[in-house]
């Protein structure tokens, strides 16, 4: 009975160990950067929505105040998505019979809701406020980008735990003025490693990274 | 689980022996009986952590593969897109987010509660007491509670039949009217109306308009357990109908003839828990504290409050009452005290003589008419009356003797004179009128026979007609409270299953057949308004309940000018929705004396029979409408702590005599009627007598109640439907009960503690002597935690606690807590994260008994943290151990490591994560857990996080207050006390330095945040007692501590 394995087999036997630990290292290299991708986060990747609402336009372009259609944003939990009286307020009067608009006449018509596609989508159990965030000086464009340059919504960051703890644990990197919370393409007036710290102590932020605070 | 008898000797020889054990959860942890050393010594039993599913293998392999497949791709699957679906058009009030609160009302055998409904996005979720109601001022029972799960029962009826047959509401509206024509001849001699209580005045009204149409016509009101004997009783006294409304808050000596006052389950309950619990709490003067004899034959929550308590047999109350009343000196009345309880009665006359004015006797609704009559001409004699008692019309809007209006029904049924027969409400006469009647035989003799309800029951069965009713947070209607102030119950939501409020239903029965009910209900209130209180012109402060800080106002009041009548109506009617209740409507006391030569009338003392059966409502599922309600059927009972079934509740001596265990079946025999049911050893239950619930064995409640426990309406018969004569025999079969009494026991000493009040005056801080080991503070490897801002902690007094439950299911609609069902319950797998521990002191044949809710204790040096090894229950920086479900991979170890068992996990997928109508009733602030995740009581931390934000953005501090915890709020009692321990003039910080205030197995040194006020009781100097004294215990104490057990 002749060999089962060619003397060959050593060698690739040999190589063998180093192309398995090659495989794990990169897997070990390639995993964290998997997790942390846009493929995985979703940020930067645009989703097929019932109208092509242009937040550029209407920020941008118009620009109109963010509190007009997320009216519930210093006082809940959720922003809140502007009913379709919303859109109809103005659009009965302008562009009232374009066709990109008609799925929002037909909801205001049939009483039907329209169905967005949520592009900030936490995990169930994350509880996140927005009242808090602005009331402390949170940007809106700290979180959610420039979305006066955004023709359609996208995600801009990971909004993964990591990426929310940063700011957690260290707010003055972020903070700016209460006044300057809507802005966007905000420039602080000062350094914001001085005026950070100096807005910290005033608005009495404080460094929350309990569990519960988001985890309930 | 055992059916094996215990040796209850050796059990009483070991209670009695100085070095036996002070309090005692159960007779099997006295006897220390292996399924008891089960519990004890592991988290969960053997059984709880194995997968022991009949189909075993298959399922195992099938769940493994499965977890295997998912548990690699969890990690970096997308999450799949989720919708925002906003409103068309957006309610004012409704912000996305922000729960709205509604007040409105919930009647249960005909008494009104105050509440106020937490709405999510139009979704009701919590039920809160409205503290605003003058009636019941906040307080919630366990009912209330539980009745937002009922509204979304999957198994409610949802379609008008005819036959079984799907038919429109204009169809029955037709059938309804074209029935009406054919009675109009005959003056509606062939028409019925059977309703429950109603303390709706807008229903009343309705129906007497169609009595004053049709005046041969006949309305019968019914609940299976009446208050006919309290009327009849009243009566006798006094020649009317009057309702005793008692005032405990002024009563510094109460004596109960087998009143259970304090129940849920009684209609006044929750006012009387709050009241009582004023005198009990000992924030004061000590000598405040009230005294509180009970006779009774079944023990139950007011009897686990008494200083003294009698078990008796039902039928000896009646001489005991007279017995008293001779003591006491009432004219006309003569009796020997029955035999042993010369010295109670003696003793009792004395006290009540010796406080006229502010004592109290109060007769129980199960005791016949002789008793009530003796208990007013007692406290008529002592001056009670317009003091701690005062007389008011009955909350019915027409009180009538249900039992005989009943009796008659059916006669006329049976005799062919019942053409048309309308059932209005839950009180499902089929299932529960007493057996020698035949209801349902007699109800087939009616032509047409329509019902309306919640379900599809067994009265809706024997019906052509069926209506799905609506749930009264889906309709607008009126009830009546226990002083008689109205309520207007508005919806929350429309209708889910297209249901008829009664209102609507009986429009049917009017000219103007489809009237709306709010129709129906404006204008009745547009006709009898009471006079307009001096409102206030400006909106007041929105009725919210504290705990939600955030909540944004129901219906603040428009500013309607105040020109024309409709628009005054309009303003006044705004403010009764806004407030939840309509002010002016209380009635005033009636002046009642006692009619010449009552005592004459007093009927001779019933005879008393050897052996004795005493019905009793269910403390869960009431008289059987809740029977579908998981909440309620998984609670564990206050006193038995049995889930899931009734039993035959027997005292330790009489199942001794008879050679019964726990679990033997009996044959109960009574008037020639015999169910067979499980006998349940009940210590401090009167000889000779067993009591069973009624309410169970429901055939036609739904997927939950249906075939769940013994029928006892099939017994229960027209002549003794409180108690009567009864045989027993055993049957040699055995069935598996489950009680919980001995779950999550705990290995230590005075877990409860308590002493008498002349040993409090003496020395305050008794609880503290009964240390069991005396620690420095700074002995701890732990790191010390600093508390810079709020410190949260909770202190529960165990003077006020009567175990009745409403916490428990509070915190299990707060907190999306899963039912896991009986099977699982007897696996020790029950979720509740608060439950109630009964402690026993004292004889077996009449213990004292201590109540101890037992939420999570976090420990400021918490065994559970250090132990996790992801680290998903950790310290927060307010003192909390948080449990971080997403990180929990359920190992375990935690629960492992806690002494108190507080810890819950998920061994199967307890949630329901399919049936729709379920899913909108979780509260939206609470992660629903899933399977292999352990979870535990947070504090509610969703609340202080809401009120923390609240303060954050008002930029302030979280004031003392403001977050409620869900057992807080729903405490009747006020037993449980929340808040900043960092603040020195918080309700809690002052509780904590109460000298009573002690924290359990402080030996351990965990230093749990939540701690206990130390119980007190009162006992007659005069009176043998079984109340435990501190010196005596500190014997105890140093008998057993050489023992090393740490």
């Amino acid at each position: 009975m002749s060999q089962i394995f060619p003397k060959s087999a050593n060698a690739w036997s040999k190589g063998s160990i180093f192309l398995v630990l090659g495989v794990v290292v990169s897997l070990g290299a390639l995993l964290p950067v998997l997790q942390r991708s846009d493929f995985v986060t979703t940020a930067n990747t645009f989703k097929d929505q019932p109208v092509q609402f242009s937040h550029q336009h209407h920020v941008g372009g118009i620009g109109i105040d963010c509190r007009y259609c997320h009216t519930s944003v210093e006082v809940s939990s959720s922003a809140g998505i502007p009913p379709t009286k919303t859109c109809i307020n103005c659009h009965s009067q302008i562009w009232s019979t374009s066709p990109y608009l008609e799925p929002v006449r037909a909801s205001f018509r049939d009483d039907k809701p329209l169905k967005w596609l949520r592009v900030h989508d936490l995990p169930d159990f994350v509880y996140f406020n927005h009242s808090i965030h602005v009331k402390k000086g949170v940007g809106c464009e700290t979180c959610h980008g420039r979305v006066d340059k955004m023709p359609l919504m996208k995600q801009q960051n990971s909004l993964q735990m990591e990426w929310c703890v940063n700011c957690h644990r260290n707010p003055a990197q972020f903070v700016r003025p209460r006044s300057e919370v809507l802005t966007m393409g905000y420039v602080p007036a000062v350094a914001q490693d001085v005026l950070g710290p100096q807005l910290v102590a005033e608005y009495k932020i404080q460094s929350l990274t309990n569990c519960s605070v988001c985890h309930r | 689980m055992s059916a094996e008898q215990l040796d209850l000797n050796a059990i009483r020889a070991k209670l009695q022996d100085a070095s036996g054990p002070q309090y005692w959860r159960s007779l099997e942890a006295v006897a220390e009986t292996p399924e008891f050393q089960e519990f004890l010594h592991r988290e969960f039993p053997a059984n709880a952590s194995e997968f022991n599913d009949p189909v075993g293998r298959r399922n195992f392999l099938k769940l493994m593969s499965a977890s295997l497949a998912l548990a690699g791709v969890t990690g970096c699957t997308v999450q799949p897109d989720e919708l925002i679906v906003p409103y068309v058009r957006q309610p004012e009030e409704l912000v996305a987010g922000k729960p709205l609160f509604y007040a409105t009302a919930m009647s249960l055998g005909g008494v009104a509660t105050g509440l106020l409904v937490e709405s999510h996005e139009g979704r009701p979720t919590k039920i809160e007491g409205n503290p605003d109601h003058p009636a019941t001022l906040g307080g919630t029972d366990l009912f209330a509670q539980a009745s937002v799960l009922t509204l979304y029962d999957p198994d409610r009826s949802n379609t008008i039949t005819e036959l079984g047959e799907i038919r429109e509401w204009n169809a029955f509206v037709a059938a309804m009217r074209g029935a009406l024509s054919a009675q109009a001849a005959s003056k509606g001699a062939g028409l019925r109306i059977l309703t429950e209580t109603v303390n709706s005045p807008t229903l009343a009204a309705q129906i007497q308009r169609v009595l004053a149409q049709y005046p041969d016509a006949k309305w019968v009101q019914w609940e299976p357990t009446t208050r006919d004997n309290a009327r009849a009783g009243a009566r006798l006294a006094f020649g009317d109908y009057v309702e005793p409304v008692y005032d405990f808050a002024k009563a510094d000596v109460v004596l109960s003839l087998d009143a259970d006052f304090l129940a849920a389950e009684n209609a006044f309950g929750v006012k009387y828990a709050r009241a009582f619990a004023s005198r009990r709490r000992l924030d004061a003067d000590p000598d405040r504290f009230s005294r509180l004899y009970v006779a009774e034959a079944t023990p139950s929550v007011t009897g686990g409050r008494a200083d003294h308590r009698l078990p008796i047999k039902a039928g000896l109350i009646d001489g005991l009452a007279r017995a008293v009343a001779a003591a006491v000196g009432v004219t006309g009345v003569s009796g020997a005290a029955p035999a042993g309880t010369e010295a109670f009665v003696a003793a009792v006359a004395k006290d009540l003589a010796a406080h006229r004015g502010t004592s109290l006797v109060v007769a129980g609704e199960g005791q016949p008419a002789a008793v009530h009559a003796l208990a007013h001409a007692m406290n008529d004699l002592l001056g009670n009356a317009g003091q701690t008692v005062t007389y008011l019309p009955t909350p019915e809007v027409v009180a009538s003797e249900q039992h005989a209006a009943m009796r008659q029904l059916v006669v006329d049924m049976e005799a062919g004179r019942v053409q048309m027969l309308l059932l209005v409400g839950e009180a499902n006469p089929v299932f529960t009128a007493p057996a020698d009647w035949k209801f349902g035989d007699a109800l087939k003799k009616v032509a047409l026979r329509a019902h309306t309800g919640l379900f599809h029951d067994e009265t809706a069965e024997q019906c052509q007609w069926h209506v799905p009713s609506t749930h009264y947070l889906e309709m607008w209607s009126d009830a009546r409270s226990i002083d008689g102030t109205v309520s207007i119950v508005q919806p929350l939501l429309q209708p889910m299953n297209g249901g008829k409020s009664p209102h609507e239903v009986l429009a049917t029965l009017s000219e103007r057949a489809d009237r709306s009910g709010y129709d129906v209900v404006r204008e009745y209130w547009t006709a009898s308004a009471p006079a307009a209180a001096p409102a206030p012109a400006a909106a007041a402060p929105v009725a919210a309940p504290a705990a939600a800080a955030n909540a944004t106002p129901v219906a603040a009041t428009p500013a309607v000018p105040v020109a024309s009548p409709a628009s005054a109506f309009e303003k006044q009617w705004r403010r009764w929705l806004h407030d939840g209740y309509v002010a002016g409507t209380a009635v005033t006391p009636t002046a009642v004396a006692l009619a010449a030569g009552w005592s004459a009338n007093l009927p001779a003392a019933g005879k008393v029979n050897a052996f004795e059966v005493v019905f009793k409502r269910d403390a869960s599922i009431y008289d059987g409408r809740f029977a579908n309600n998981g909440w309620l059927q998984e609670l564990p009972k206050p006193v038995t702590k049995l889930t899931w079934d009734n039993a035959a509740l027997i005292g330790p001596a009489t199942a001794e005599r008879l050679g019964v265990a726990n679990d033997d079946v009996l044959k109960v025999t009574h008037e020639g009627r015999s169910i067979e049911v499980p006998a349940w050893i009940d210590p401090g239950h009167a000889p000779d007598t067993i009591t069973i619930a009624v309410g169970y064995g429901r055939v036609r409640a739904g997927r939950v109640g249906t075939g769940v426990g013994v029928n006892t309406y099939a017994l229960r018969g027209s002549t003794a439907p409180w108690f009567g004569a009864a045989e027993v025999t055993k049957t040699g079969d055995t069935y598996a009960l489950v009680s919980t009494q001995d779950h999550w026991s705990i290995e230590g000493r005075n877990l409860v503690r308590s002493t008498n009040l002349e040993e409090y005056k003496a020395n305050p801080a008794f609880a503290h002597e009964m240390e069991h080991m005396k620690l420095s503070d700074g002995l701890t490897l732990y790191p010390k935690w600093e508390y810079s801002g709020y410190s949260w902690g909770m202190a529960i007094d165990l003077n006020t606690c009567t175990g009745c439950n409403a916490c428990v299911v509070a915190c299990q609609s707060e907190n999306n807590i899963p039912v896991v069902g009986k099977d699982q319950v007897a696996n020790g797998r029950e979720m509740h994260w608060l439950r109630i521990d009964r402690y026993y002191s004292g004889d077996i044949d009449n213990p004292d008994t201590y109540y101890q809710p037992m939420p999570c204790q976090q420990c400021e040096n918490a065994p559970c943290e250090v132990v996790c090894p992801v680290s998903a229950t950790v310290h927060s920086a307010e003192g909390l151990n948080d449990m971080v479900y997403n990180r929990c991979v359920g190992t375990r170890y935690c629960s492992n490591n806690c002494p108190w068992k507080v810890r819950r996990f998920n061994f199967t997928l307890y949630q329901d994560w399919e049936t729709p109508s379920l899913k909108m009733q979780r509260n939206p602030d609470v992660t629903v857990r899933s399977r292999g995740v352990m979870e535990k009581c947070t504090y509610c931390v969703q609340r202080i996080n809401s009120a923390r934000i609240q303060a954050k953005r008002e930029d302030r501090e979280i004031r003392d207050g403001e977050v409620v915890t869900a057992c807080e709020a729903a405490c009747p009692s006020q037993a449980i006390t929340f808040g900043n321990l960092n603040d020195p003039n918080s309700r809690v910080a002052k509780l904590k330095a109460n000298p009573r205030n002690y924290s359990m197995l402080a030996e351990l040194n965990t230093r749990p945040r939540t701690t206990y006020l130390a119980a007190v009781r009162n006992p007659n100097p005069a009176l043998p007692t079984n109340a435990t004294v501190g010196g005596h215990h500190a014997v105890t104490h140093e008998a057993t501590s050489s023992e090393s057990e740490h």
